[in-house]
């Protein structure tokens, strides 16, 4: 990789180990997430690159029998050291789930749930982080005149978008997206695609996704994973063109996977 | 050598769910043709509304019991209602499933014993302690409300837990992954998404109370009067038939089926509003 001594890395992953019980998910994984890049995991099912992706927001910590060794900064921070407020780390590492999952509440309340949560009452604060979040994830003008309507009447895609938009108000400097258009037609993952590179102005975004296509069209970087560890990890374009693993080259040319 | 075919076993099935609902059918038949034709006889304003109930004199007025009724239920859903509630979200939101396993069959055990051991437990414990503490008789519409509030725990506990574990997985992770803290995702999350199935609960809760007889009869004391206080001596329409019906004729025998008519439609109506909240929770996903 050429210099990168410049470059501002706001996630540094240091020999991450991570068992589920007896069985290693993770092993020895490195890897390295620039400031307003996006960073893309890809690798066949079961290689861990969801996994390691909910290490960044330690959402791992609500199964039981997880157990992780290594280091993760984000921001120079580590945050699995005792005195990490997870709460405070999952407002600045958000997470869009793969299956577009807003609240059973109105569009309006699920875009402040975040604030409310952190107790902000104010209703025009709300009112005006609320439309800022929905422009934002490219979706006011769809809804502004039915805050009040349940999110769950949505079309799918606006439903992962109401997502986003959630994500935005609570104002994360990380935004994690685990196969978010997974369950969601060619054009509306197109439209996902777009906002992405439009967010990446001001966030820094890790996605996994099955779509070799979709990392190499979004991703600045990606990150190939096999059984668990990190085979290969540099600028996308140099992994879909030169790859220097072997594993990588067979992977990207569809010999398995 | 096959004995009885396929359609036989099915015949023979049928016929026995059909003799399940004919049971149902015929115990309203029952005790509608006998207590239908008093209330229009006596009235049904004299009978619901009148406050004197002596047989002896030809008054069959069940308002006091009415009230007694409504009151020892509510009472009941008052004890019963947020014990049972907080218990299902601990359960299911913070215990380990360890704790899950062990403690949800043993509350599941309390619908199982007799409710005579529970009246038994009010006369001997309950009533004592009322009235050495606060006054009055003991065997009160208070002792009836803690008797029957523990009695619906099941009910509220195994049917609220049900509908909280029904709630998706990625609704909690939604608003934990906002930086939401359990108890911030349990009530303005997964409650709400739960809510149609915990009223449910509630209100099967509050039939089991409206209808529960033997313990009531134990330890709410049973003089008719409308309670004053919630150490007054009450008594449930449930205990009027079961204490008279041994030696009720005539009117009064007919006044005891009436009273049963109206207990048999506040439970229907009481059942049909739990099973329209049921159906809306399981439309909702």
């Amino acid at each position: 990789m050429e210099k990168q001594s410049s470059a501002e890395y706001i996630i540094n992953i240091k020999n991450l180990d991570l068992f589920y019980g007896k069985f290693q998910a993770l092993i020895a994984v490195d890897m390295l997430a620039q400031k307003n890049m996006i960073t893309a995991l890809i690798g066949p099912s079961g290689c861990g690159k969801s996994t390691l992706l909910r290490c960044l927001n330690r959402m791992n910590d609500l199964i039981r029998g997880v157990k992780i060794t290594g280091k993760i900064e984000i921001n120079n921070l580590d945050i699995y050291s005792k005195s990490t407020d997870v709460t405070e780390l999952r407002k600045n590492v958000g997470m869009v789930f793969q299956r577009p999952n807003p609240f059973p509440l109105s569009i309006y309340d699920n875009v402040v749930y975040g604030l409310r949560v952190a107790g902000i009452r104010n209703k025009t604060e709300l009112d005006e982080i609320a439309e800022k979040s929905l422009r934002g994830a490219w979706l006011w003008d769809q809804v502004k005149d039915k805050l009040n309507h349940p999110g769950l009447e949505l079309p799918l895609d606006q439903q992962q978008r109401l997502c986003i938009a959630r994500l935005l108000a609570v104002q994360p400097e990380v935004i994690l997206m685990d196969e978010p258009c997974s369950s969601l037609d060619p054009i509306a993952t197109m439209k996902i695609e777009e906002l992405m590179i439009e967010l990446k102005k001001e966030y820094t975004i890790v996605i996994v996704t099955h779509n070799m296509q979709q990392a190499s069209r979004v991703s600045d970087f990606t990150g190939y994973m096999l059984l668990g560890e990190m085979i290969e990890f540099d600028k996308t374009v140099n992994i879909f063109t030169r790859p220097a693993n072997k594993l990588t080259e067979e992977y990207i040319s569809g010999k398995y996977g | 050598m096959k004995l009885v075919g396929e359609k036989g076993v099915q015949r023979i099935l049928m016929i026995t769910a059909l003799s399940a609902i004919s049971s149902l059918l015929l115990i309203a038949l029952f005790i509608f043709s006998e207590g239908l034709p008093f209330i229009f006889k006596y009235g049904a304003g004299n009978f619901l509304l009148a406050n004197e109930w002596d047989p002896n004199t030809g008054h069959f007025g069940i308002f006091p019991m009415i009230m007694s009724s409504v009151w020892v239920t509510l009472g009941a859903m008052v004890v019963g209602a947020p014990l049972g509630i907080a218990g299902a979200i601990f359960l299911s939101e913070y215990a380990s499933p360890i704790i899950m396993k062990i403690v949800k069959p043993t509350i599941e055990l309390l619908a199982a014993i007799p409710s005579v051991v529970y009246g038994f437990i009010g006369v001997m414990v309950l009533a004592p302690v009322i009235r050495n503490n606060l006054g009055g008789p003991g065997l009160s519409l208070l002792a009836g409300c803690i008797i029957l509030g523990i009695m619906i725990l099941p009910t509220v506990i195994s049917i609220s837990i049900d509908s909280i574990l029904a709630v998706p997985r990625s609704y909690r992770e939604g608003s934990l992954a906002l930086g939401a803290t359990t108890w911030q995702t349990t009530h303005m999350v997964t409650i709400k998404a739960a809510r149609s199935g915990i009223v449910a609960s509630i209100i099967l809760g509050l039939g089991r109370a409206i209808g529960e007889t033997m313990a009531v009869i134990m330890v709410a004391g049973n003089s008719v009067n409308i309670p004053n206080s919630a150490l007054d001596s009450v008594r449930t329409l449930t205990a009027n038939i079961a204490l008279e019906m041994s030696y009720a004729t005539g009117m009064h025998r007919e006044a005891l089926f009436a009273t049963g008519v109206i207990l048999f439609i506040i439970i229907m109506i009481l059942n049909s509003i739990a099973s329209v909240a049921i159906r809306n929770r399981n439309a909702k996903k």
